[in-house]
């Protein structure tokens, strides 16, 4: 009766309702793309200074709260028509994500140059709380709504009647799916085809050899920073759409560590990959198989795919192996 | 060098003159602690709670000098939700010799129940923490007024059977609890597993690990496959909104998505696409009391709150009020029936169980209308009182039903026999030895 239930009925129910089975895949595909856009915040990072950026969750937070919070400043000030305060309120929060680029590079990063990474690790745990506290501090813990409809991203779904039943597509998942996309392909071709692209490539594999070919660690590090905080922003925009803005969307954030095993920490195509298999893998096993476990499984069903994985390729899907001689 | 020096004089100044003023105001004030959550995941939910208790013991403080004469020092602990550091708090604040403690969490008040009775401490989970406390021969130091989360469970119950047309009429349905994956969460799951045996209705789970909150679309694809009739939800912070939001997503019934009293709070409306959704409460919204007026009188018009006066009168905002209510009362009580103005925990905890707001009290202290009718007894710690549902607009929260009975003939056997297996499973659990009051 177990094996039938583990290994007939999901692909029972597969054929019988193939309308759940697509808006499952579906909900992955965004699920495992948004996945993937944090992922990228990581790998950018890790990439570049070889540190895990324990920060990247409060970032994508930050971010969030920080597009309402000077959106509402700027609608309190008189700035009547919402677009324009949204849009302005979004080139602002930009700037400010690259003043904190610049910050973290210069108190944080550049006193801890060629110390162990493990002290950069530290470092950016001292980097979260202060950001929990200053983010607090300002915009207060309540929740807020995001400037979806300001920032004119689309609202509403789109129902398929295909399959014998409905596949239900919620406008803002399809713009998430695509501007995460997007976002993804731009910066995995700026980062593997540019100059900077390159610098950042020999950054990651040594400072002193980088410094000493006359690459700039504090531009890269800025550079690389500020990136993750436009990703942050990104993720920030479209999951605090999906539900709120609030301090719990930090804990999204921790969703990329099963794609970053899966994926590789240094891998842009690790990252793209690894989100869209834990994204589908978990919606599908939660869904098929999570009635067997007690439901709710997808908070370790994640991990688990990606220590299977890890059983085949130690490295990680697209990481590259590494062999130290004694 | 002469700053540095400067920084640790600056430094011990600050810790010699707080150590002073503690001392001070220790003996002439009656210390009441408060467990809140400003920040974290859960602060959503958190900061209405932490600022209707404040407002109400400040107001009390601002208009009448205190209790009895004697002022409140009130102190907030953060807990940021979390249990670790809500024992943390615990520990922190029992040598300063609190009256009670306030956890506002089921996972901490478990934690704390077995020092209660060591400590001298009592404790009150204002309708929540475990449902079985509600028994006052097991559980003398913890009160759970005015309702269980198993009487909000038998409420839920009672209304979709008098929605479908009778208990009988429930035999055969299938009935869903979304929950968090936490002890709060799993609170409400024994009473509606007899129910479902007794009413013959199914009982499908829905667990929401703490990490999901803010991503459950696979959950709510169940839901869309399982098409359960009714759905009881006890959800939290930010849980709470984003069910809501996937429910509106795969086209749920919104009127049949019923929320405990802790799944009630504005932001769970979420606007337009909540409309209909429906969840419990025990105390009315707004600001037309004379209690609230006070407090926007003495405390948020001057200034000596963090709550903003558009959120006064708010859903969460108010039952915190009635939270602090029952603490002055407490409090209040202890001084009658010890005949001491600056009472202790073990005073208070004789004046909790004396807790007797009949219309007429209410009354007199500006809450009629406002808050239930509550009565505590030695035996009864609860009072195991009716709810009734509110609904979102869209925009608010409107009163959608008339008080609605808990099925006490079930959730009180069943509390009291889990009551006698707490006690039984923990070895050395204390027999009653306090005396009860006449009054109570």
């Amino acid at each position: 009766m177990l094996l039938y239930k583990i290994f007939i009925d999901p692909f029972v129910q597969m054929g019988a309702s193939p309308d759940l089975f697509v808006q499952t895949l579906w909900e992955g595909l965004v699920a495992g793309v948004l996945y993937a856009l944090i992922a990228l915040g990581f790998v950018l990072i890790f990439k570049a200074s070889g540190v895990f950026n324990f920060a990247q969750g409060i970032m994508v937070v930050f971010g969030a709260l920080t597009l309402v919070g000077i959106y509402e400043i700027l609608v309190r000030w008189g700035i009547s028509q919402e677009n324009v305060a949204a849009f302005l309120a979004l080139g602002l929060t930009i700037g400010v994500m690259f003043l904190l680029a610049f910050a973290v590079e210069r108190i944080v990063l550049k006193p801890l140059v060629n110390q162990p990474d493990i002290i950069l690790f530290m470092a950016t745990f001292g980097l979260t709380y202060f950001l929990i506290g200053f983010g607090e501090y300002v915009f207060g813990g309540s929740s807020k709504v995001m400037i979806a409809d300001q920032l004119y991203l689309p609202k509403g779904f789109i129902d398929l009647k295909i399959l014998g039943g409905v596949v239900s597509l919620q406008k803002i998942d399809i713009a998430a799916a695509v501007i995460a996309s997007i976002m993804v392909t731009g910066l995995a071709l700026f980062f593997s085809k540019t100059r900077i692209g390159r610098a950042l490539r020999a950054v990651a594999d040594s400072h002193k050899a980088a410094l000493s070919v006359g690459i700039s660690l504090d531009q890269i590090w800025v550079i690389v920073w500020f990136a993750s905080g436009l990703v942050a922003l990104v993720t920030g925009i479209m999951w605090g759409a999906r539900s709120e803005v609030s301090f719990a969307l930090e804990v999204i954030a921790l969703r990329a560590l099963p794609v970053l095993i899966l994926g590789g920490f240094t891998s842009i195509p690790g990252a793209i990959v690894g989100g869209l298999i834990i994204g589908i893998g978990e919606k599908l096993g939660d869904f098929y198989w999570g009635a067997l476990l007690g439901r709710g499984i997808e908070s370790w069903l994640a991990y688990f795919i990606a220590l299977v994985f890890l059983l085949f390729r130690p490295q990680g899907l697209f990481g590259e192996k590494i062999i130290e001689r004694v | 060098m002469r700053m540095k020096a400067l920084i640790i004089a600056a430094a011990i100044g600050t810790v010699a003159g707080s150590a002073f003023v503690a001392t001070a105001s220790a003996e002439d004030t009656i210390y009441v602690p408060l467990f809140t959550y400003r920040t974290g995941p859960f602060a959503v939910s958190g900061i209405p709670i932490a600022n209707g208790m404040h407002d109400y013991l400040e107001m009390l403080n601002q208009r009448d000098g205190g209790i009895g004469g004697v002022k409140l020092a009130i102190e907030e602990c953060e807990t940021g939700y979390d249990t670790k550091k809500g024992v943390e708090c615990y520990e922190t604040v029992k040598d300063k010799k609190p009256v009670m403690i306030n956890p506002y969490s089921t996972g901490i008040t478990l934690q704390i129940i077995p020092k209660a009775s060591v400590d001298k401490i009592p404790v009150l989970s204002m309708a929540y923490g475990l449902s079985a406390s509600a028994n006052g021969t097991y559980f003398p130091w913890i009160f759970n007024a005015p309702a269980t989360y198993w009487d909000g469970a038998s409420v839920f119950v009672r209304y979709i059977a008098q929605k479908e047309g009778g208990v009988d009429k429930l035999k055969g349905k299938k009935i869903g609890l979304v929950h968090l994956d936490a002890p709060y969460g799993k609170e409400p799951i024994p009473v509606l597993e007899a129910l479902a045996k007794d009413y013959g209705f199914e009982l499908v789970l829905y667990p929401v690990p703490a990490a999901e909150m803010l991503n459950q679309s696979s959950l709510w694809l169940n839901v869309r496959r399982d098409k359960p009739d009714w759905i009881y939800m006890q959800g939290f912070g930010a849980m709470n909104p984003t069910a809501v939001k996937e429910a509106a997503k795969i086209g749920y019934p919104m009127d049949h998505l019923i929320g405990v009293w802790w799944a009630g709070n504005e932001a769970d409306g979420v606007g337009a696409e909540g409309k209909g959704y429906q969840s419990l409460s025990f105390t009315n919204i707004g600001t037309n009391f004379p209690v609230i007026q006070d407090i926007m009188k003495h405390v948020v018009s001057k200034g000596k709150t963090q709550t903003t006066k558009d959120e006064v009168g708010l859903n969460f905002y108010n039952r915190a009020v009635y939270n602090a209510i029952l603490i002055a009362e407490g409090i209040r009580n202890a001084q009658k029936l010890t005949g001491k103005k600056v009472v202790t925990g073990e005073d208070v905890r004789r004046g909790l169980e004396t807790i007797n707001l009949t219309e007429a009290r209410l009354k007199e202290i500006g809450a009629s209308d406002f808050a239930p009718i509550t009565r505590v007894t030695c035996e009864d710690h609860n009072g195991h009182n009716d709810a009734f549902l509110v609904q979102w607009d869209g925009a608010k929260w409107n009163k959608a039903s008339e008080n609605i009975k808990p099925i006490t003939d079930k959730v009180i056997p069943l509390a009291d026999a889990a009551a006698k297996d707490y006690a039984e499973k923990n070895a050395g659990w204390p027999k009653r030895t306090e005396a009860c009051d006449k009054s109570s």
